[in-house]
């Protein structure tokens, strides 16, 4: 498996990653709602805009089980094998790490040999994850300097509960390490896990144990503040907690992290879901302040007046639609950060240039709770809304899907998400465009979640260098 | 084998150990780059080199004491056993990274980083041959520096052997010092960080060569 010169796709910095050639190829990570009959897939999409299959799944590969709900996912390997204190820059980026968020599962799919038709050559059971590492429900992956770290979000025990953490999975043969963790704290919820090479420094987020996901959003416990709203800072390379940051009780579902890709720069992004007080999403900035970290809100997302009876019953007693920022993207360049209003149905475009101060500068409306946006080259309305998103390495494409997670979707959206997953051009200037020719319609029982695009993109690798 | 051509393989070990990215001249780029400066990549040279530096040292005191205790006639086969056994090891089984030293590190973390990484590696496994062949003489050298009529005690044989194996050691070093630099350097000034995606060749394949490849030296060398 080793080559003789590094795998072409690692780049050094983030600037050389954003010189790369274009993605041909998006991998997407599909969840069959008809789960006791079909298994999830991985879908192949062409993404070539001179391709005659443009905008289409080529190939499909199904999984060798069903009701894995197949979620995030991500590489083996990437551009954090240049890394100079632990280089291993001769594997390749090959295997796309898939992980089932429900069965525990984790499917080792090697896409070498023909990338539109990847293979599956491993599969971890979930015994075997409980057994080595004491954890279920794996959700977040990346590539990093000591193998593949994983989030999870249950212990091994097989009861739903906690604590989550973070495990890691070697690169080559993909035999589970065990649990990363030396000295968790205080830290007990998961959901994300990403780190600032550049600052030692691993960062995680908080979502719910399985039983408080798995049925469902509960209102009690949203109502409750018994969500996640605490975000964690550990020291890398001891693997202990260092630091919490509580966003405050109103603040529920502390999800994405994405930090700068320059490693030079020590800040990044977080999206907390629902303000309790008000329905609004926001958008917390952290940052260094001397030895410690701080965070503060950056961006304010309101939720929307709606009429009643256009609201699922989750949300009518509010009269008004959430934003529901669900996943948010760096570009590579760290200028540019995409937000997903899954609520809403809308997907935002800020300058974060100056990272205290963000400028919204495109949007784009497609699908909603309420404004079931439409797309130019679709009939009929949208529903499900901006949710997974996905930035090429260039900066100038983005591409999501409007899905989230099977029992939430059925929650805001009760008649059943019909998935979509789009293109968007994205203009220096900060504008925001619909791509025309790209509208992908998942076959009825699917639905679209995570994207990850050939040879990287804005949110599978890290760099040791600027 | 004369000795400046010892000198002149110990040397070019030196150079073979430091033009390795991974033997510590990229940290420093790394660290010059994360503060911006060349100051950076030149502080952080000297505690890479020593950290080498000790895991060699470590190596040549283990031999020179094996080789008073062990009989001369044992000694090359199992230094070659040892050279291509690891070799060999090395080549089936990669390398694993498990060191806990990260970008904000000091003067000792480098050291340390180095030092693991070179003990890992078997760097100063493949200085045994020129040690094999330098021992004798140098302990013959130790022997008439104590004048005329002095025999050769186990001590007059171990100082002769500690003064070659230090002086095997701040040569190896200083060798590799300036390849770490140099090559460091130029990188960081002028070549920049394209030439890691296209210049960096497997060098554990090639150290593992280099390994299995002394040894195989070495039971050649009469």
């Amino acid at each position: 498996m080793a080559t003789w010169t590094p795998d072409p796709s690692f780049y050094p910095s983030p600037r050389m990653a954003m010189q790369a050639p274009p993605e041909r190829l998006a991998y997407v990570a599909m969840l069959n709602t008809d789960t006791d009959a079909r298994p999830d897939a991985l879908g192949v999409v062409d993404v070539d805009p001179g391709s005659s299959g443009y905008g289409r799944i080529i190939s499909r590969l199904d999984m060798p089980n069903v009701g894995d709900e197949l979620h995030h996912f991500g590489w083996n390997a990437c551009s954090s094998a240049l890394c100079p204190y632990a280089p291993h820059p001769h594997v390749e980026r090959r295997y796309l790490i898939v992980p089932g968020l429900r069965s525990s599962r984790i499917h080792i799919v090697d896409t070498k040999a023909d990338p539109a038709h990847p293979k599956i050559a491993k599969v971890i059971e979930p015994e075997q994850l409980a057994a080595r590492a004491n954890y279920s429900r794996p959700h977040t992956l990346h590539c990093g300097p000591e193998g593949i770290y994983v989030s999870a979000l249950g212990n091994g025990g097989g009861n739903g509960g906690g604590p989550g953490g973070v495990f890691l999975i070697d690169h080559e043969t993909f035999d589970v390490l065990g649990q990363w963790e030396i000295d968790r704290g205080p830290q007990f919820l998961s959901y994300d896990v990403w780190w600032h090479l550049g600052q030692d420094t691993m960062i995680t987020s908080e979502w719910g144990t399985p039983d408080m996901i798995e049925d469902g959003l509960n209102p009690e416990l949203l109502l409750g503040a018994k969500y996640g709203r605490r975000v964690h800072f550990w020291d890398l390379h001891r693997r202990r907690h260092r630091q919490t940051i509580d966003l405050g009780p109103e603040y529920q579902l502390a999800l994405e992290l994405r930090p700068a890709h320059d490693p030079t720069k020590a800040h990044g992004f977080m999206n907390a879901v629902v303000n309790l007080k008000d329905l609004s999403s926001s958008i917390w900035l952290w940052h260094r302040d001397g030895e410690q970290w701080a965070m503060r809100k950056v961006i304010d997302i309101p939720a929307e007046p709606a009429d009643p009876d256009q609201l699922p019953p989750i949300l009518k007693g509010f009269k008004a639609v959430p934003p529901l920022v669900t996943d948010i993207d760096l570009s590579l360049d760290d200028r540019w950060l995409y937000v997903s209003c899954w609520g809403t149905g809308e997907m935002q475009r800020y300058d974060v240039s100056d990272p205290f101060r963000p400028k919204l500068t495109g949007s784009v409306r497609l699908g909603g709770i309420v404004g079931r946006s439409r797309h130019p080259s679709a009939e009929g309305d949208l529903n499900g809304g901006p949710q997974m998103v996905e930035v090429s390495r260039d900066g100038k494409r983005v591409y999501f899907t409007n899905s989230l997670y099977r029992s939430w979707d059925e929650q805001f959206y009760p008649e059943g998400i019909k998935s979509w997953m789009v293109k968007l051009d994205a203009s220096p200037e900060g504008g925001l465009s619909i791509d025309e020719r790209f509208f992908l319609r998942f076959d009825d029982g699917f639905r679209g979640h995570q994207i990850r695009l050939e040879g990287g993109d804005a949110s599978s690798d890290s760099y040791c260098y600027p | 084998m004369s000795d400046a051509w010892q000198w002149l393989a110990l040397i070019g070990l030196g150079a073979f150990h430091g033009v390795n990215p991974a033997m510590g001249w990229l940290f420093a780029v790394a660290l010059g780059l994360q503060e911006g400066r060349r100051g950076a990549v030149v502080k952080a040279l000297p505690p890479i080199a020593l950290g080498h530096a000790l895991s060699v040292l470590m190596v040549v005191i283990s031999f020179t004491m094996v080789q008073l205790v062990i009989p001369p006639d044992l000694l090359k086969p199992a230094t070659v056993t040892v050279l291509i056994g690891l070799g060999g090891y090395r080549l089936v089984r990669g390398y694993r990274h498990r060191v806990r030293v990260g970008m904000r590190t000091g003067f000792a973390g480098l050291a340390l980083w180095s030092f693991l990484m070179a003990s890992a590696h078997g760097a100063g496994l493949m200085i045994l041959p020129l040690l094999l062949g330098m021992l004798a003489p140098a302990q013959l050298m130790a022997l008439s520096l104590c004048g005329p009529g002095a025999e050769m005690t186990g001590m007059i044989a171990a100082l002769g052997s500690a003064a070659a194996g230090l002086a095997v050691v701040l040569v190896h070093m200083a060798a590799m010092l300036v390849v770490i630099a140099i090559v460091g350097l130029v990188v960081f000034e002028t070549v920049g960080l394209g030439i890691l995606r296209r210049g960096w060749v497997n060098f554990d394949l090639v150290w593992a060569g280099a390994l299995i490849g002394t040894g195989i030296g070495l039971l050649l060398l009469r």
